[in-house]
């Protein structure tokens, strides 16, 4: 006790002090560095979305897509420009965004908190996942600065991504360290929620974004070593000159894009669940009551998803000359996940049901992604059934529906995280006038530029065009993306200076502002300090993160 | 705009008046992958028109009629008990699940249109190239645009040079990856004279975007006409070889 309580009063008369942050082992600490890391990875692959934009806004070539890749010499074509803009925005959005925010900040920061334990299992585990992600966004961002950048996408495919002069071993690394830190996140993850509950504390009475985080992570501990398999292969084509995914040699190029979606469908949920479960919180908060059928979200959602995900991949193979059984039977499974997603949506709306909401920054957000979730997960229906698949793969109907999920749903959820639990962070609010405004533009700017994606994407627009000479009827659709795009850009600055602005001169709130009964506002201060709680947890028989009504 | 516009009318309309007109339409589209394609997109749009609306009206409501300013308000949702938790578990996942049999029953019809080649179907072999395509008719007629007669089925079989492509039929509504070392395979109808255009839409580096060719469906008479024409040029190509040949051929020895 001692010990703890030196560091404790080591760091209240210290105030910031970087060797502390670099060195640290706090969860918390440790999960605002993975904020600012993927916040920052973010920016850079938002950047990329919006010189995207640009380049497709007018037919021909503008040219201006080079620059956002910092080719300044133009000694890249526009096309392989932006290709590169391609490659950067999915795989960091996807590697060094969505999933270090959701759970690396957010699972950081909170899941320790809200099972009333006083760090993760291994908190220098912790600090080395960390820190192989910084090391990843390093690497990535390199794509910048080499002259042979990087244009394989998100996905690598070979044989493209072998014999392209691009510089596929930076594709590869980032692939590796984000890997190896989401498998030491797992381990830590899962070994801290089956271990680390305060006593008391039942599977059953664990928050919803605690069981969505083990979901999460039991993902990720099965499938990321098939990702960290098949790209390393990859390397060995590419750099070695083996012949795996080479068909002249007696390699099978579509083995490659079976192990990659073996993982990557899955990463999907990663992305899908701990999204669901900061929304369920705010819900729960917001609304004043408990989850709506808690079992059913619990066993029949988190855990349908798990069992079912993993046999479905061969949806993003409809058209790449898979066995036709093969296609027809992955449908089914595929549309089979629509079970315990309904679930969890039922659960979600329900939560609702004779609360008494109230409507902070945060519940915004939670609002709109409610849409979002019904527009994203509807679109993948058609695009689910094989055989209208046949039109709509590949087409910015696609690009739309993944970017409802992905890029709308599981970013605000996020963003609503960060709000909400901004009192939490650091003492003080960050749900003022700047925020409302940032809100407006986001949303609508976003609504925008995804809408005319779906229309033109039924009628044919193909995704991974950077130019469209024989759709001149779809450039009305593409300016207005571009002005929605740029109107988002607004929005995100704002939201961002906000952010930073309310860190420093917020107005200062009381512990637990929105009144909610989850251990990480009920049983410590705001921001809690080293160790996490002043008195150890112990929770009752009957206690609920959400017992609103006693 | 049509494709989206077909679907709304569809919504709006009453079903049992269309009903006469659907089963007239049925004798003519059963085999067309193309239009059948048009009348799935049509029947699963509606079906998420209804699933998203039940759930977005429900949504609107639950968010309005549930707020308050009373910060100190708490909900009074009662706990539900064992066997209203299993029907909130259970129905909506039979109601989900006949759903996805339904439609997986409708995209598997759909399917097998697509996957049937029929018996009479011309054939071409199709090479992808980064970034072209070519077709051989298998006469020792080669190009680079499609040219198919109308009324008679045709299927493409691909193979490709380097790296993936994919034959993107966009009017067609078909599409299938071209894939180094397998020969994948696609039919469609051209049902009538038209010029489309085929694109690559499986990602193909720097000229992808450029990858584009057309699909000329003209009448059984031009393309005699024009296969006529090709015929010969081919012939005259393999003459101008071999007189090429034999006169080199002496040199040689
Ligand atoms: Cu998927
Ligand atoms: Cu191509």
């Amino acid at each position: 006790m001692s010990a703890i309580a030196e560091i404790e009063t080591a760091t209240v008369k210290s105030g910031f002090r970087l060797s502390e942050w670099v060195f640290t082992t706090d969860h918390k600490r440790i999960g605002i560095l993975y904020l600012i890391g993927s916040m920052a990875a973010f920016l850079v692959a938002g950047l990329m979305a919006l010189g995207i934009r640009i380049e497709q806004t007018a037919i021909g070539e503008s040219g201006l897509i080079n620059y956002f890749v910092l080719d300044f010499s133009r000694s890249i074509s526009t096309g392989t420009a932006y290709n590169v803009a391609l490659y950067f925005h999915g795989a960091a959005m996807i590697l060094a965004f969505l999933i270090p925010g959701l759970t690396g900040f957010a699972a950081n920061y909170l899941v320790p908190l809200m099972l009333g334990a006083r760090d993760v299992a291994f908190p220098r585990i912790n600090a080395l996942s960390l820190w192989l992600f910084w090391a990843a966004i390093v690497v990535a961002l390199l794509t910048f600065l080499v002259p042979d950048k990087p244009d394989v996408l998100w996905t690598g495919y070979p044989p493209y991504s072998i014999t392209t002069p691009g510089n596929t071993a930076l594709y590869v690394f980032t692939v590796h360290l984000i890997g190896f830190a989401s498998i030491l996140g797992a381990v830590n993850f899962l070994v801290t929620i089956i271990y680390m509950r305060a006593p008391g504390m039942g599977w059953n009475q664990m928050n919803m974004f605690v069981w969505t985080t083990f979901g999460a992570f039991m993902i990720q501990i099965v499938f990321v070593p098939v990702l960290a398999a098949a790209v390393t292969l990859l390397l060995f084509d590419k750099y070695l000159g083996t012949g795996f995914f080479d068909a002249a040699r007696g390699g099978d190029p579509l083995l490659y894009q079976n192990l990659f979606w073996f993982y990557s469908h899955p990463a999907v949920y990663v992305i899908f669940l701990p999204a669901m479960g900061l929304l369920y919180e705010i819900v729960a908060t917001q609304a004043k009551n408990p989850i709506f059928n808690y079992k059913a979200a619990v066993y029949g959602g988190i855990i349908g998803i798990l069992v079912i995900t993993g046999e479905v991949w061969v949806h993003h193979l409809y058209i790449a000359g898979m066995p036709d059984w093969l296609r027809i039977g992955m449908m089914v499974t595929t549309l089979l996940i629509s079970v315990p997603v309904g679930l969890m949506v039922i659960s979600l709306w329900g939560t609702l049901y004779k609360g008494a909401i109230t409507y902070n920054i945060a519940m915004r957000y939670v609002v709109v992604c409610m849409f979002l979730i019904l527009v994203g997960g509807l679109t993948g229906i058609p695009l689910a059934i094989t055989s209208l698949n046949l039109h709509l793969s590949e087409t910015s109907f696609v690009h739309a529906h993944f970017h409802f999920i992905m890029g709308l749903m599981a970013t605000y959820s996020l963003f609503a995280a960060i709000y909400f639990w901004f009192p939490k962070m650091t003492g003080r609010s960050a749900d003022d006038g700047i925020a409302k405004l940032a809100f407006w533009c986001n949303v609508l700017g976003t609504q925008l530029t995804f809408w005319p994606l779906f229309i033109i994407g039924v009628e044919g627009m193909p995704r991974r065009y950077w130019d469209y000479a024989m759709y001149p009827q779809f450039q009305p659709y593409h300016k207005v993306a571009t002005i929605g795009a740029l109107i988002t850009a607004v929005g995100i600055v704002l939201m961002m200076a906000g952010w930073i602005h309310a860190a420093i001169r917020g107005r200062k709130t009381s512990t637990n502002p929105w009144k909610s009964r989850s251990l990480e506002w009920t049983n410590t201060e705001s921001p809690p300090g080293p160790g996490n709680f002043p008195k150890p947890v112990q929770v009752g028989k009957d206690w609920t993160p959400y017992d609103y009504h006693r | 705009m049509r494709i989206w516009l077909g679907p709304a009318a569809g919504f709006i309309g009453t079903v049992s008046t269309n009903a006469a007109l659907a089963e007239a339409a049925k004798e003519t589209i059963i085999n067309n992958p193309t239009t059948a394609w048009d009348h799935a997109w049509t029947e699963v749009l509606i079906d998420l028109f209804i699933i998203g609306g039940i759930f977005a009206a429900v949504a609107v409501y639950l968010l309005i009629r549930y707020r308050t300013r009373d910060p100190d308000a708490v909900g009074t949702a009662a706990p539900l008990n064992l066997e209203k938790a299993l029907a909130w578990a259970l129905v909506p996942a039979a109601i989900f699940m006949a759903d996805d049999f339904l439609l997986s029953a409708k995209g598997w019809s759909l399917w097998n249109i697509q996957r049937t080649v029929p018996q009479n179907a011309m054939e071409v072999k199709v090479t992808a190239y980064q970034w072209y395509f070519e077709f051989d008719y298998g006469n020792g007629v080669t190009a680079t645009d499609l040219v198919v007669p109308v009324g008679k089925p045709v299927v493409m079989r691909m193979t490709s040079n380097d790296v993936i492509h994919s034959f993107g039929l966009n009017e067609y509504r078909l599409k299938e990856d071209i894939v180094p070392g397998r020969i994948t395979h696609l039919w469609f109808l051209p049902d009538r004279p038209r010029e489309t255009d085929l694109i690559c839409v499986e990602f193909c580096g720097n000229s992808h975007s450029e990858m584009t060719s057309k699909v000329k469906a003209v009448s059984k008479a031009d393309f005699d006409a024009w296969m006529t024409k090709s015929l010969k040029k081919a012939e005259d190509r393999r003459h101008l070889k071999l007189a090429v040949s034999s006169e080199t051929a002496p040199a040689q020895q």
